[in-house]
């Protein structure tokens, strides 16, 4: 066995043990507690902002008031709505805001299509610009089209050859 | 009197900016060297004296002068020295001023470089970095001045001023309200200084760009200059994100790292442009293309630092970050508005001469794949200010504002990062110029085939969730191949020298530290990357309310409340600090102390958590709540977050290869030049 397949296999084993270990460190979890527990209670306020505190979780508020819409799902789990039914309750009561993202009505559905439109565009100009550029450009001289050198200098090709000379001189000095 | 010293300065350092771009239009109009150099002494005179303010803002905090209206806003007699000291950038006016000082600091260092080649420049520069000063200066002295003093007039009322009104006394406070309990974390000492150097730095290639425009020097000549200032300032703005992100971490007690916030956007927005910047002007430098597009990258970014500010300081979007609200938001709006009229009037002007020089032949040549690169940053960059403005553009159109939360961004981003990750892994393997499916899959099987190989382990060890796994074969794939790189190019250097393992592998670093640098960065990111996909795809957590003994149980981990102390620290908080012990697998791991603590001076809590870290995973328990009468026991939240360190290990990682990146040349000693004519020209390096 060579050195170079002694390395592979080295290497092959320690990939697989990192994969192993990996995967251990993932491993998933679970709680048990009685039901409608602080679990089910965070799973629902999670996904919802309070109006005052706004940024910051309804799960993760330390506030009295988000203490109480907490109780207040708790209540609403144990009457029996889904999680679902329960961001609509506490919509309609406090405005869409309370929602951690918009509702796709009306004017929310920019904030879904804009993106994606923009990335359209995006990749539209891409392939224009892609497409352009293997034309080569018009009135450029060879030298400066490598080397990006300043209109002036390449006009006047003693100043072209000192500014290349520098760039090269730059270039190897890093 | 201390207070009068800053103001005064203060007012001197407006007006001297404001003589600098007077001086330095004048140098342009009349063609005059004399005008240029008046100007470029006002602005480096600027730093000294918006020193004095800061030390005299500084002196004032330390000195707990509560006179001081900002002074009593946010110090108080209990906290502790650095804290005071740090108190500068800890609310509105202070940081302002923070950034003008650094502002100076940046520009001033600018016009001390060695000007000869670049002359045509200097009036220019120094106009954007004095204009850009100059507008920080006026909202300190017309806004938000730092040195206004409470007062109490003849008649008994309190007044907020500068200048005494008539017959009025001083008010002085016995303390102060005290700097917000958030603030008050060691996180919060560098994260702001490195945000701001980071912002304001990137101030400097913008002047270079402007200054190329009016010119006419669009050659990549202001991008060589300005290459070293780039990557110091996504330097400082990389730092800052990632302390912030950590600070998150430690003090906000969601038991996550980014939210999503605005103002962790407003820092991040610019950092995107940046980073599509950074990789951008490589195109220009080594094939002439894209001269247009990173103008238009650079201005962006610009826009975006002030944008960025103007999210934090205008209070415009309120978030647990906009500790402080003003009036100074139309201001802004108007500057951004200003200055982005002038680039893109500039950019028409201009258009014709930024003409790319070369062509593009290759879908697969690597600056096709940076330009692949910069749309995926541009799609982020999108979401990312979308997401951020549109419960404003909802609220002006609807009066009703609305949520745009974390799930948002996840879903719109995780495929552009992915994107982002794969180019980063193929990229380096392509060519300039021209590269074809055949070259690159060459290049690219064994690294393919030992990340499917990783993939596949993942999958043996019981991993089922697609994305995480396409996320393991993504960061697998670019780590492989950036040490296929190492490995190559050792290898060839120790066939060709004979150095030895860790000289050859020095000496390749140094050789081409832009490069090599750029590959420890992207080593850095894809260990931040595991660390995120650790968190993001396998968190776990649970919550319960347990009596001393009680257990709560989550995975293979197990937390055991055994008590509750509550008591009164010297330094103005009230602490309830619990200890919990932790068992996996029942075996006893040690003990953590997840506490709540009450400022007194300002009645706000600070949750903190107890946090067990391994480089596999953290156990973060957090103290919910607890009924001091009651028997009930106490409210714990445990989160385990897989891999999480990772992240900060990547932070590591990264910020590493950008100081190998950025770290200065030498400067070569001047060499003789031999030319055409016969003459001999002595050249040096620009020192960019």
């Amino acid at each position: 066995m060579d050195g170079k397949t002694g390395f592979l296999q080295r290497l092959a084993l320690l990939v697989v043990l990192a994969g192993i270990l990996l995967a251990m460190a993932v491993d998933s979890a679970f709680a048990q507690q009685p039901t409608p527990s602080d679990d089910d209670v965070n799973r629902v306020a999670k996904q919802m902002y309070c109006p005052v505190c706004e940024n910051i979780p309804l799960d993760v508020c330390p506030t009295q008031a988000c203490a109480q819409w907490r109780a207040l799902i708790r209540l609403k789990l144990s009457e029996g709505l889904t999680d679902e039914e329960i961001r609509q309750y506490f919509a309609e009561q406090y405005g869409d805001r309370v929602l951690d993202v918009p509702p796709a009505r009306g004017l929310n559905w920019l904030v879904y299509v804009l993106p994606p439109l923009f990335l359209l565009g995006g990749v539209w100009i891409v392939v224009r610009v892609f497409r352009s550029m293997q034309k080569p450009a018009p009135a450029v001289t060879g030298d400066s089209a490598a080397s990006g050198t300043s209109p002036e200098s390449a006009e006047d090709p003693y100043l072209a050859r000192i500014e290349e000379e520098l760039r090269r001189r730059e270039r190897e000095g890093r | 009197m201390l207070a009068n010293i800053g103001f005064g300065v203060l007012v001197v350092s407006f007006i001297t900016s404001l003589y600098g771009i007077f001086a330095s239009i004048v140098g342009v109009r009349k063609n005059s060297l004399a005008w240029v150099e008046s100007a470029r002494k006002a602005m480096q005179i600027t730093f000294p004296l918006i020193s004095i303010v800061a030390f005299s803002i500084i002196l004032l905090l330390v000195t707990g002068q509560y006179q001081v209206q900002y002074v009593y806003n946010v110090t108080s007699s209990t906290m502790p020295l650095y804290l005071k000291i740090t108190a500068l950038w800890g609310g509105q006016s202070g940081s302002l001023v923070f950034w003008a000082w650094l502002m100076s600091a940046f520009t001033t260092a600018v016009t001390l470089r060695k000007w000869e080649r670049d002359r045509e420049f200097l009036p220019w520069v120094i106009l954007v970095g004095l204009v850009t000063l100059t507008f920080f200066l006026a909202l300190i002295l017309f806004f938000e001045n730092p040195f206004v003093r409470f007062w109490v007039t003849a008649a008994g009322n309190q007044v907020i001023a500068m200048l005494p009104p008539a017959g009025a006394a001083p008010l002085i406070p016995a303390d102060g309200r005290g700097l917000n309990p958030l603030l008050r974390h060691p996180g919060m000492i560098i994260h702001p200084p490195m945000l701001y150097l980071g912002f304001v730095s990137f101030v400097i290639p913008y002047a270079f760009a402007v200054a190329a425009l009016v010119t006419g020097r669009t050659d990549d000549r202001w991008i060589r200059i300005t290459r070293r200032w780039t990557l110091v300032a996504w330097l400082f703005l990389s730092l800052g994100l990632v302390l912030g992100s950590r600070w998150a971490y430690d003090v906000l007690g969601w038991g996550g790292y980014w939210a999503w916030d605005p103002v962790e956007n407003a820092a991040f927005m610019p950092w995107l442009t940046g980073t599509a910047f950074l990789h951008s002007v490589m195109i220009q430098e080594k094939r002439g293309l894209f001269k247009r597009w990173n103008m238009i990258l650079i201005v962006l970014t610009y826009a975006l630092v002030i944008f960025g500010t103007f999210l934090t300081r205008s209070g415009v979007l309120s978030s647990v970050h906009s500790f402080a609200q003003s009036a100074i938001g139309p201001m802004f709006f108007g500057f951004i508005a200003l200055s982005m009229i002038i680039s893109v009037w500039l950019l028409v002007w201009r258009w014709d001469i930024l003409r790319s020089e070369g062509t593009m032949h290759s879908l697969l040549s690597r600056e096709a794949l940076f330009l692949l690169n910069n749309l995926l940053f541009m799609g982020i960059l999108v979401v990312v200010f979308w997401g951020t403005v549109f419960p404003l553009i909802s609220e002006l159109f609807t009066g009703q504002k609305v949520t745009v939360g974390p799930a948002f961004y996840e879903r719109s981003t995780g495929p552009l990062f992915a994107g982002l990750l794969l180019l980063m892994g193929i990229a380096p393997l392509s060519a300039w110029g021209h590269s074809t499916l055949k070259t690159l899959g060459k290049a690219l099987w064994k690294p393919a085939l030992a990340a499917v190989v990783v993939v596949i382990a993942v999958f043996a060890g019981g991993i089922r969730n697609v994305g995480a796994l396409l996320g393991f074969l993504l960061v697998a794939l670019v780590i492989f191949i950036t040490l296929f790189e190492y490995y190559r190019g050792v290898t060839a250097r120790r066939r060709r020298t004979g150095e030895g393992l860790l000289a050859a592998l020095f000496n390749l670093m140094a050789r081409n530290r832009r490069r090599y640098g750029g590959y420890i960065i992207h080593l850095g990111v894809v260990l931040m990357a595991l660390g995120i996909i650790g968190i993001e795809m396998f968190q776990t957590e649970t919550q319960g309310t347990i009596p001393p003994g009680g257990s709560l149980r989550l995975g293979r981990y197990e937390v055991t409340f055994t008590r509750l102390d509550i008591f009164d620290a010297n330094d103005g908080r009230n602490v309830a600090r619990a200890t919990v012990l932790v068992s996996r697998d029942g075996r006893m791991l040690g003990e953590l102390h997840p506490r709540r603590d009450l400022y007194f001076d300002s009645m706000q809590p600070m949750t903190i958590p107890g946090v067990r870290s391994t480089i596999e995973d953290d156990l973060y328990v957090l103290l919910v709540d607890w009924e001091p009468i009651s028997s009930t026991g106490v409210t714990f939240k445990v989160y385990h977050n897989p891999l999480i360190n990772w992240l900060w290990i990547g932070g590591f990682v990264f910020i590493l290869g950008m100081l190998v990146a950025a770290w200065p040349d030498k400067d070569p000693q001047p060499v003789a030049v031999a030319v055409r004519r016969g003459q001999v020209i002595p050249s040096r390096s620009s020192g960019d």
